[in-house]
């Protein structure tokens, strides 16, 4: 037996482009490591961070995650753009089929599961238990794994760049394509433990956070006050509950295929690729609205706050959420109408899809009779609430059109579905984490960032944007299928340039970006923000200090309006000064969370290569690992009241100065 | 789980509770078991007795062993477990629904 399984000096890629990535990757991943251990940092990393249960360091964490993930996933982008630039009227281009099918597929893997998620993830996990006045998760270290797993996820999906090759399916990975028959290789094998473990811990996410609203808001807020983040958040973790587990089911079968020549997805002996299908979907549609919502939380906070004003129709927010979340369960099959089920079955799930329109029209118009009469500041936020507001606008119209089962054996795998879903994705989810980034930061850092560059890369995006994709829909139109490596059709040339010049934008859009934090972090004493309420802000976040005090709220505020902020800085009891505080009961840091991760990381290694032994070990590690912290006793401490008062003291002469 | 022993107690004696919902589990096996047993039934009125039996004892485990209710205390649990429910008849239910029509179809 083979000690390494099927890992050999074969699995290095032998492409010069995948070599040049791995060494600026080596490189700056040497330098990093040098930096960090000449500053002594790595205790501070460890102790402060990697181990920490605190949901603001989780929350950022996980958006570190998710930009560097972002960058990863847009390189993708721009190479399959200029591909398809290069390789016209027959040309070959410059990325054979072999990789840029893979190239393709963890574009799709990547801006989905390990940017979208995360961002949405993170900003939740800073965001919602300081919107309810809790002073954490309901279960810290259950949130500190997840983070773990996500990462263990987005690890084996970096690894395959350098041992072996990603999946070349397409992020769906339909059988039979992706069963052992088509795929020997090791990419669909990536494709199923990343998801695999990454989606577990979004499930624990999803049950943390509905324990969360439902066990800790303060006292005095009932459910239907809860802000409206908060609720839209609420709502996707609901959504999350529901429909990861299929994925995991799904995927679980797959992995049964391939693994132990199981037959659930073949033809032979019974098995029917299409169940793959359905229930790939069954988790695949609800999770776009997974991604959405909480973004449309975002806007609505957003739009409020900047119009001076309390949001237009809250309730019917909530249950326009609801009813999206609900219907959102109901309309998958509109991913494969060309399977061909009967009349009555496309015609069910194309009129619940139609039917989403209407709520969703009705938090357009919500966020409109927001702005109307108000006194609106265009801040960065803003800028990209209005980007959205016209973008997502027209991806909702296309949607409709998609959603008429003729109109769609047209349009089926046409670049107008790309167009489609990455308006509806980019202009509705990215704009929205991007809104509710700016929105929050000096909330979660403590500092403004510049908002020229933010305006700059606002306008990057949203013009690059409709550069690269309006011509999409043209090219589905013009009847251009997606996921083709070269073209050699004259008509189609014009509008793949200027997608690719779109692109490029985009990438400026993203520099900018860039260039704030960097400029952000270089100035940041210049740029503090002292009162913790930069923006008037109307809920429980903006009462605390810039970054807020690791113990959230020292004392339990008692809520009494759906604006509790505002409603505290109008009756004067905002910012109170207490003679004497209580004792705060805190989660302790824990290594457990990380060790599981990496635990996890190295069984699905193993699992992909096929190294029994180092599967079965870490399987049993990562058991025991979980039955020690289960009988941990050292989980908790008390902050003691002189120290609450110390910084309790500091934040409100902070505010006194102004 | 822990939690249920505990309110189960302000419900009246738990172990009751436990006595009640067996015997009636019993009764209602017993009864479709005859049914069937006897022969004196057509096939129509025994697929009905055994239909209904099966989700009166459903009812029965779950308010018996499970104690969803509807107080105040048991509410969360009632309402996680239509969730449940729900969400699995959606699901199972339109799949179902989705490959058959779709094996009828490819049968034509």
């Amino acid at each position: 037996m083979n000690l390494l399984g099927k890992l050999s000096w074969d699995a290095i890629p032998h492409d010069p482009i995948v070599l040049v990535t791995l060494a600026i990757v080596a490189i700056g991943g040497a330098a990093l490591f040098v930096f960090m251990t000449l500053a002594k940092k790595w205790g501070w990393l460890w102790r402060e961070w990697l181990t920490s249960v605190d949901h603001k360091r989780l929350g950022i964490m996980y958006i570190i995650l998710a930009l560097v993930m972002l960058v990863r996933g847009f390189a993708d982008a721009i190479m399959m753009r200029t591909q398809l630039a290069v390789a016209t009227n027959g040309s070959e281009g410059y990325l054979p089929p072999h990789h840029y099918d893979q190239i393709f597929t963890a574009h799709g893997v990547i801006m989905i599961i390990f940017m979208a998620m995360p961002f949405m993830i993170g900003l939740m996990n800073i965001i919602v238990p300081l919107q309810i006045g809790a002073r954490d998760v309901a279960f810290p270290f259950l949130n500190n794994l997840s983070f773990w797993l996500a990462v263990s996820g987005a690890l084996l999906v970096n690894i395959s760049l350098g041992l072996g090759e990603f999946a070349m399916t397409g992020w769906v990975a339909y059988p039979p394509l992706s069963g052992l028959e088509f795929s020997p290789g090791t990419g669909v094998d990536y494709y199923i433990w990343a998801l695999q473990i990454s989606g577990i811990g979004t499930t624990l996410t999803g049950v943390n956070f509905l324990v969360t609203v439902l066990k800790m808001r303060a006292p005095g807020m009932k459910l239907m006050e809860m802000p409206i983040f908060t609720w839209t958040c609420t709502w996707a973790n609901v959504l999350i509950v529901a429909s990861f587990p299929i994925l995991t089911a799904a995927l679980a079968m797959l992995t049964l295929d391939r693994y132990l020549d199981f037959h659930f997805f073949t033809n032979d002996l019974g098995g029917n690729s299409m169940m793959y299908i359905n229930l790939f979907w069954a988790w695949g549609h609800p999770e776009v609205y997974i991604l959405v919502l909480p973004a449309f939380g975002m806007f609505s906070e957003i739009v409020s706050t900047f119009s001076g004003k309390r949001l237009f129709g809250h309730k019917s927010m909530i249950y326009a959420s609801g009813v999206i979340s609900l219907l959102g369960f109901i309309v998958w099959l509109h991913h494969f109408f060309t399977m061909g089920s009967s009349a009555n079955v496309n015609a069910f799930f194309g009129i619940m899809t139609m039917i989403i329109a209407i709520p969703t029209g009705v938090k357009l118009f919500n966020w409109l009779f927001t702005m109307y009469k108000g006194r609106i500041r265009m801040t960065v936020p803003m800028y990209w609430v209005m980007g959205f507001m016209i973008t997502f606008s027209i991806g909702g119209m296309t949607g409709v059109l998609l959603a008429i089962p003729g109109a769609d054996y047209v349009l089926h795998n046409s670049l107008f579905l790309i167009a489609h879903f990455h308006n509806t994705i980019i202009g509705g989810a990215v704009f929205g984490y991007l809104a509710g980034f700016a929105f929050w930061f000096p909330k979660a850092m403590g500092f403004h960032l510049d908002p020229k560059l933010g305006k700059v890369s606002f306008w990057c995006w949203f013009i690059g944007f409709f550069l690269a994709f309006m011509p999409l829909y043209v090219l589905g139109f013009l009847g251009m299928t997606r996921r083709l490596n070269h073209t050699d059709n004259p008509d189609w040339n014009v509008w793949l340039y200027i997608a690719a010049v779109g692109a490029f934008v985009i990438a400026i859009g993203i520099a900018a970006f860039v260039l704030q934090l960097i400029l952000g972090f270089k100035n940041k004493d210049k740029n503090l923000d002292k009162t913790g309420d930069p923006w008037n802000g109307h809920t429980l976040e903006w009462s605390l200090a810039s970054p807020p005090q690791f113990y959230n709220f020292a004392k339990i505020p008692h809520v009494e309006d759906l604006d509790a902020f505002t409603d505290m800085k109008e009756k004067g009891t905002a910012y109170q000064r207490h003679a004497s505080y209580e004792p705060i009961h805190m989660p302790s840091n824990t290594n457990a969370g990380p060790i599981m991760g990496l635990l996890a990381t190295a069984m699905g290694f193993a699992l992909i290569w096929h190294i029994w032994w180092l599967a079965g070990a870490s399987f049993i590690g990562l058991i025991v690992a979980f039955i020690f912290r289960a009988y941990a006793s050292n989980t908790d401490y008390y902050v003691q009241p002189d120290e609450v008062a110390r910084i309790e003291n500091e934040h409100l002469d902070n505010v006194a100065k102004g | 789980m822990s939690q249920h022993d505990h309110d189960a107690h302000s419900h009246g004696s738990s172990v009751s509770s436990y006595v009640v919902g067996f015997v009636l589990s019993v009764i209602l096996t017993v009864i479709p078991f005859w049914a069937v047993m006897t022969g004196a039934f057509d096939r129509a009125t025994l697929f009905a007795v055994i239909v209904v039996t099966a989700v009166v004892q459903i009812v029965v485990h779950l308010k018996y062993f499970l104690h969803l209710n509807f107080t105040k205390e048991g509410k969360i649990d009632t309402l996680s477990f239509i969730f449940t429910a729900i969400v699995i008849v959606m699901v199972v239910a339109l799949s179902i629904w989705i490959i058959y029509e779709s094996v009828l179809m490819m049968m034509y």
